[in-house]
């Protein structure tokens, strides 16, 4: 266990290292001069010619990446160009909405999803099994920012239930902050919701063909306990996985609907940084939710050893 | 002589005809036998027609500004309504469609093209696949809309390097699909017997692997002709995408961001085509990945 353990943890190195590279290579390899695209067409040259210097731009590329990893493993993302603050200071301040909206998000879309793909799966080939596929193949399907602007016009401005906009922290007012990210949080889980029930219906059926689901139901144990403890259980790491892999799409949806419900989060930092060209910030958060990324798939993968010891091989 | 030629010209006036009704016949089974992927190209394919007929399904210029007529609600006149500044949003979704599948088709044909540039040696030489897919990894490691956004941003955007963009942040989940089939395939028996023969790498590779592999390939890029149609329309919505002039289903929304409450029309339209286009796209992908792969078919 611990070796795997071990072992897993350093998997992680080789993958972080490539994003940062990727990160880093991004602007220096784009086309044109970096500086000027920065500072945009009306910029004068010394003004260009500071974004340089203050990017280090007009180093020996060897020096930029040396410089690069010193100043990542000391946790300095260097300071925004529009604002001056550091970038780190940025991301952490932006980061409490986007965190507690995906949580959210994860949590409604598992809650939902499973027991949907169970009774999709424990009623298969009935119309209950078929809604639920077909609901499935339009969660994929729906773009989530028109999702979230149907759901402002249906539920904020013809019914008014809930506010259109706005964020509360959940620190300081659980209730608000429920009331303002339900919608965000249903229309981005959306997409997560249907590849969890399409992966629960499809294990689930898979095991439900078992011998000793056949064995359980033998021994006159209830519905119930068939499907949760012997089916579902044993359905667990497949749809871990797509847990894992969703939170991916969490994280993309989650910029998306920041900007329809204006939720000040990492998704409209990153979004009004690219559109000032606010480089320093955009490799921050872009460098900073992929580690999350990586970090969560590692919990993930951690996860399974505990649920199957198959995997501590 | 000439008898020759009249019976060998009526052969193969028959054997055109067989094979119509043969395509016909086989259509006909297809929709009995997977509905899913029948419906989704007919939806695919009435979308496609739509854009290539653009300029005669709508008279009007969808980039044309009418201060007079700004949020006209949808009526005879203007189908879908008109927007802030008085396009009219009927002849912008329907070009529209030109340009998103235009996205889908470039970024899936593209991704395709570079999975097997990548992955083919990736899955047969062991020394290039620990590098490869080191960067594989850390591509999808990134999440989609962020590499896409900052890499159109870096790039300028214009439809080529939304295209490129795209191809980019998809093409890493198509690598592995051709890099798993490669790994399986290469300790097969025919490629043993080639490799026995004889038989040049390359050729290998190309003649022997490629065509076993390309049937998942193929599945997963109409997966990603569909994301990479929802993922433009995201990034012009945001304005980090196409330039606004550009009439695609992300810009002609956006034009109705801040104007929710009393033009809803305005996104409502586009989205409901960009909607049906994934879905149908969607459906082709789930159907032939039923009769492609029928291995697969259990799973999902």
């Amino acid at each position: 266990m611990t070796g795997y353990v071990i072992r897993r943890i350093l998997a992680t190195i080789p993958v972080l290292l490539v994003v940062s590279l990727v990160v880093f290579a991004l602007i220096r390899f784009s086309p044109g001069d970096p500086a000027a695209l920065i500072a945009g067409h009306e910029a004068l040259d010394w003004e260009v010619e500071a974004i340089r210097e203050q990017l280090g731009l007009n180093r020996p590329l060897s020096v930029q990446l040396g410089i690069w990893f010193r100043d990542i493993l000391r946790g300095d993302l260097g300071n925004s160009i529009v604002s001056k603050h550091p970038v780190l200071e940025l991301i952490l301040q932006w980061s409490v909405p986007t965190l507690s909206l995906a949580l959210l998000t994860e949590f409604i879309a598992v809650s939902l999803a499973i027991p949907l793909g169970v009774l999709a799966a424990w009623k298969a080939n009935t119309w209950i099994d078929r809604s639920v596929m077909v609901f499935a193949t339009f969660g994929f399907s729906i773009p989530v920012f028109w999702l979230g602007f149907l759901m402002i016009f249906l539920f904020a401005v013809q019914l008014g239930i809930f506010p259109a906009a706005g964020y509360v922290a959940p620190t300081e007012d659980f209730g608000a902050f429920l009331h303002r990210m339900i919608m965000p949080a249903v229309a981005t889980g959306v997409v997560l919701m249907a590849l969890i029930a399409r992966m629960t219906r499809a294990t689930v059926l898979e095991t439900l063909n078992e011998d000793y689901v056949r064995t359980a139901r033998a021994k006159g144990l209830t519905e119930n306990a068939v499907l949760i403890r012997h089916a579902l259980r044993n359905a667990a790491l497949p749809i871990l996985t797509v847990i894992g892999l969703g939170i991916a799409g969490v994280l993309s949806g989650v910029v998306i609907t920041e900007s329809v419900f204006a939720i000040p989060g990492l998704g409209r930092l990153l979004v009004n940084s690219i559109l000032a060209r606010d480089y320093p910030i955009i490799q921050g958060v872009i460098l900073v939710v992929s580690a999350v990324y990586v970090f969560i798939n590692l919990l993930v993968d951690l996860s399974y050893a505990y649920f199957d010891p198959r995997v501590r091989y | 002589m000439a008898r020759d030629r009249q019976a060998a010209a009526l052969v193969e006036v028959r054997s055109r005809k067989e094979r119509l009704s043969q395509i016909a016949r086989n259509a006909a089974y297809q929709s009995r036998r997977n509905p899913t992927m029948v419906s989704g190209i007919i939806v695919v394919l009435i979308m496609a027609l739509v854009a290539v007929s653009a300029p005669l399904i709508a008279s009007a210029d969808p980039t044309y500004v009418d201060p007079f007529s700004r949020f006209t609600e949808p009526g005879a006149l203007f189908w879908f309504g008109t927007d802030n500044l008085g396009r009219d949003v009927f002849a912008r979704t329907i070009y529209g469609t030109r340009i998103s599948l235009m996205v889908g088709f470039s970024v899936a044909c593209l991704s395709l093209f570079a999975a097997i540039c990548i992955g083919l040696p990736s899955g047969y030489y062991r020394k290039v696949d620990a590098v490869v897919m080191r960067v594989m990894d850390g591509l999808m490691s990134i999440p989609s809309i962020l590499l896409a956004m900052a890499l159109a941003a870096l790039l300028g955007g214009s439809m080529q390097n939304v295209i490129i963009a795209l191809t980019v942040v998809e093409t890493p989940r198509s690598v592995r699909v051709v890099r798993s089939s490669v790994l399986s395939l290469r300790e097969q028996m025919f490629v043993d017997a080639a490799r026995a023969t004889g038989v040049p790498p390359l050729r290998i590779l190309l003649r022997y692997i490629l065509p076993n592999a390309m049937a998942p390939l193929i599945i997963n890029s109409t997966f990603i002709c569909a994301a990479a149609i929802l993922t433009e329309a995201g990034l012009s919505f945001l304005g980090a995408g196409l330039p606004e002039e550009v009439p695609s289903w992300g810009n002609v929304m956006a034009a109705g961001r801040n104007y929710i409450s009393s033009a809803v029309w305005v996104i409502f339209f586009p989205g409901l085509f960009l909607t049906i286009t994934v879905l149908g796209v969607n459906l082709a992908g789930d159907g032939l990945r039923d009769s492609l792969d029928p291995k697969l078919r259990r799973r999902m």
